[in-house]
């Protein structure tokens, strides 16, 4: 593929309920073998995802959410989590699990990947999309 | 009777609909994704807190540990039970309707 393009990946459902947001996840993570122009967006109940203290031991199912940790080293930089749907939620990015990706440019300085957003911001950047994938 | 939901607030009417008919001295037991309803602070709140003085509200602990939700970001008077909790309502009611 010669044309680098612009793939956002939106995730709109809450975890655990539905396989959609670990398939997702996955999707995107074999997606960064293609070296696109990828970003993620956490909507609605998406943003829940991100929710940080995670503990599945008593309900025997997988946790998988330190795998959004490594999206960093996939070069998956910019995750974000519009505002509005945290404030609906009673959430705050302090409840969210950090995410950082190391930049090359900058002597490998960590540097943090969520960005709040606002609903307009969220508007414009899907609207400069080349390619949107839902989960 | 025992209701039981399973949706979040935010994506389905399940918990409404219940909150609706379920009578008062009806226990709800909150479960997967409908733990997401018994959040303190939410545009949703309201509803379930309205609805504590006459049913009894239960959320599935397991489920809140896996998404996260620690008890104090509950709305006060939602009792967080185990698996065996689950069962012992199942017991204590001669119904159970799942809300799904």
């Amino acid at each position: 593929m010669s044309e680098t393009k612009k793939f956002m990946y939106i995730n709109r459902r809450p975890p655990y309920g539905t396989v959609y947001p670990l398939e997702g996840l996955e999707v995107v993570l074999i997606g960064a073998a293609f070296e696109q122009d990828v970003c993620m967006a956490f909507i609605s109940d998406g943003v829940f995802q991100l929710k940080q203290g995670q503990d599945t031991i008593e309900s025997g199912m997988k946790n998988f959410s330190p795998t959004y940790r490594a999206l960093g080293d996939y070069e998956v930089t910019r995750i974000y989590v519009e505002r509005e749907s945290l404030e609906e939620r009673g959430l705050t990015e302090a409840d969210l699990m950090p995410l950082t990706w190391e930049d090359e440019d900058d002597d490998w300085a960590e540097k943090p990947s969520i960005q709040i957003v606002s609903r307009t911001q969220l508007s414009d950047l899907l609207e400069e999309q080349d390619v949107v994938f839902n989960f | 009777m025992l209701h039981t939901v399973n949706k979040s607030p935010f994506e389905s009417a399940s918990l409404k609909v219940c909150l609706g008919l379920a009578k008062p001295g009806s226990d709800i037991l909150l479960i997967e994704d409908g733990i997401y309803g018994a959040l303190a602070g939410t545009i949703h709140t309201a509803m379930l807190a309205e609805a504590t003085s006459a049913i009894s509200v239960y959320a599935l602990g397991p489920d809140l540990k896996a998404r996260g939700l620690p008890e104090d970001r509950l709305i006060p008077g939602i009792k967080v039970v185990g698996y065996d909790g689950f069962v012992e309502l199942a017991c204590a009611n001669d119904k159970v309707q799942s809300w799904l």
